[in-house]
């Protein structure tokens, strides 16, 4: 079995005339990835190389490097929420939030809760300090976050 | 031009319906701008854009239009031209709601750029958590192809462009220019030694132009109302000093932290903190009084309350002892705030957000951390302030030890904070509290 389905395979492929070099491509793989499976799996690392012509440790190299993919071994729960707090949103009861959460959901960041549904990280400024203490939960932000919000949206 | 009198232009769409379509773009006169770059030659461009005299709203302020003469002449191959849009500076959230409200104003000023610069190929570079905004811009992107305004021969002429949005997974780091071409390349983003610069090998090893959002949308005005026109708001430069370019045109403050009404407000550049927290966000939280101020995102800085009536451009801040202007991020922390939990929260950032490449900055970002994490324990030393303003003067590009500039913004809060708030730290440790702040451990 492919980790790669056929759709990302074929997606992978419409990127090639976009850039001079296939590496390229590689945090678009990641990321197709990393969204449908909520990891990258050694075998989805050996696949995304064998189609960029790289070697997996190219791959595994970037993926490594950056905050927001998984490896096999620590996929996401069903739903991923990063909370703010970096100075803006500490100033306006980010970390207080972030506790409260901890509490409520009987996890660290970082972590998944018992159900499997719900992984919460801390993120670094996350540009919406606007709306301190902000969120994002998957790839869109929310403003203006109590506990109750916040539980509110991850439910919705 | 006073300030009472500015008229909003890089806002003036928002909140009007719609205000995302290519329809109603058109319909405010938009494109207007590109029309007339197409009737004119590169050169006439690129010196139209020199003459407005505009800076890059992205940190460093460097003159644009200088930047694109940069690029080699007589190149045979492509040229690439990347956007920044990695915006990650806490407290800076200008693109965001520049993308997210106006994404045709932020294009035509790069089919303007790209033009001018002769570059065929455009990456839009973004950060992975604006994915409304990612969204809100394809959709414009697929606008602009059906209506003529990217692809083969826009709008009828011999100009081709195409323009790739590229999505970033979650560093900061990928905001500096050369750290954001090795993450398009598909790699670490670990900055590059310059030279060579961009300009000779960026991108893909070709002659390589990096500009920031704002700055795109200011061409596209630039374009349709003249560099007279932007040279008529802002500091002129100093008669002085010939290294002064001068503070021209229209800028986003982003105002955030402990104000009445956190925001986004253009005023022409140089306009006061003061008056930012005063007239345009609604003073001062809970009737209290500003203990510091950070005037463009943290690695500027702090400024103290004594300090508010700085002027906010390009100049203004360097002359109490900060960075600079930077993104225009202003951050309001309020008299009732420890500035040890603000330097921690400063000094964890960068630790946080380190490449890793070079020793100082990933050693000495981890090591201030440290320190500061002992003080807010209860466990702190009077002489670990001047321990972290050791650290602070031997990391960073200023010093000449590390490849970029992020070690620089590590050490510019640190030196601020005790240039300006000694007495309180010393304070703070001699008195032997912990933090009032939650714990949180991380697995990051």
């Amino acid at each position: 079995m492919s980790e790669l389905t056929d759709e990302m395979k074929a997606k992978i492929r419409e990127h090639f005339g976009h850039y001079p070099t296939k590496q390229a491509i590689t945090l678009p793989a990641l990321h197709m990835v990393q969204d449908a499976k909520r990891c990258v799996s050694n075998k989805a690392i050996e696949e995304i190389a064998d189609m960029l012509e790289l070697a997996p440790s190219q791959i595994n190299d970037t993926l490594s490097f950056y905050g927001y993919f998984r490896t096999e071994d620590a996929p996401t729960g069903e739903k991923r929420v990063w909370i703010c707090r970096s100075l803006p949103c500490m100033l306006r009861g980010g970390e207080e939030l972030l506790a409260e959460l901890c509490e409520r959901w009987g996890i660290q960041p970082g972590q998944t809760t018992a159900d499997g549904k719900v992984t919460l990280e801390l993120a670094e400024c996350l540009g919406a300090c606007d709306g301190a203490p902000c969120m994002l939960l998957g790839d869109e932000l929310s403003l203006r976050m109590t506990a109750d919000s916040v539980e509110e949206h991850v439910k919705g | 031009m006073t300030n009472a009198s500015f008229e909003p232009v890089l806002l003036a769409r928002i909140n009007k319906p719609d205000s995302a379509s290519l329809a109603s773009y058109k319909a405010d006169g938009g494109y207007a701008g590109l029309r007339k770059a197409l009737d004119m030659t590169q050169a006439q461009v690129i010196d139209l854009v020199k003459a407005s005299g505009l800076r890059g709203r992205g940190g460093a302020g460097f003159p644009t239009g200088m930047k694109w003469s940069f690029l080699p002449q007589n190149v045979t191959g492509p040229i690439y031209m990347c956007i920044n849009g990695d915006e990650s500076e806490p407290g800076t959230f200008n693109n965001r709601i520049l993308i997210e409200e106006d994404p045709h104003q932020v294009l035509e000023g790069i089919v303007i750029g790209c033009y001018a610069t002769r570059a065929t190929t455009a990456y839009f570079y973004l950060r992975y958590e604006y994915g409304h905004c990612y969204r809100t811009l394809q959709k414009a992107v697929d606008e602009m192809y059906a209506a003529g305004l990217l692809g083969k021969n826009i709008l009828g002429s011999n100009y081709s462009l195409d323009i790739h949005l590229h999505r970033g997974a979650c560093a900061y780091i990928c905001g500096e220019e050369t750290g954001l071409i090795e993450s398009l390349e598909g790699k670490r983003a670990w900055p590059r030694i310059k030279p060579p610069f961009p300009a000779v090998e960026g991108a893909f090893r070709r002659p390589t132009v990096v500009n920031n959002v704002e700055t795109m949308a200011c061409v596209t005005h630039i374009l349709n109302r003249g560099a007279e026109w932007f040279q008529s708001m802002g500091i002129p430069k100093d008669p002085n000093n010939p290294r002064d370019a001068g503070s021209y045109g229209p800028k986003l403050y982003c105002i955030s932290g402990h104000v009445n009404k956190p925001g986004l407000v253009e005023l022409p550049l140089g306009v006061t903190a003061r008056e930012l927290i005063d007239k345009h966000a609604g003073g001062v939280w809970k009737g209290r009084k500003a203990k510091a101020v950070v005037p463009g995102g943290i690695s500027m800085g702090f400024m103290s309350e004594a300090e508010l009536d700085t002027p906010l451009d390009f100049a203004g801040p360097g002359r109490v002892g900060c960075l600079g202007l930077g993104t225009a991020a202003v951050i309001v922390i309020d008299d009732q705030t420890s500035m040890v939990d603000v330097l921690y929260n400063a000094c964890r950032f960068f630790a946080h957000e380190s490449c890793g490449q070079c020793t100082p900055c990933r050693e000495g970002t981890a090591w201030s951390t440290k320190i500061l994490e002992r003080i807010r324990s209860g466990n702190g030393k009077l002489s670990d302030i001047d321990l972290l303003l050791e650290i602070s003067s031997s990391i960073g590009t200023i010093p000449g030890t590390t490849i970029c500039g992020l070690a620089d913004g590590a050490a510019w809060p640190i030196k601020t904070a005790i240039a300006k708030f000694r007495p309180e730290l010393e304070e703070y440790i001699r008195s032997g509290r912990k933090s009032a702040a939650p714990q949180l451990v991380g697995a990051h």
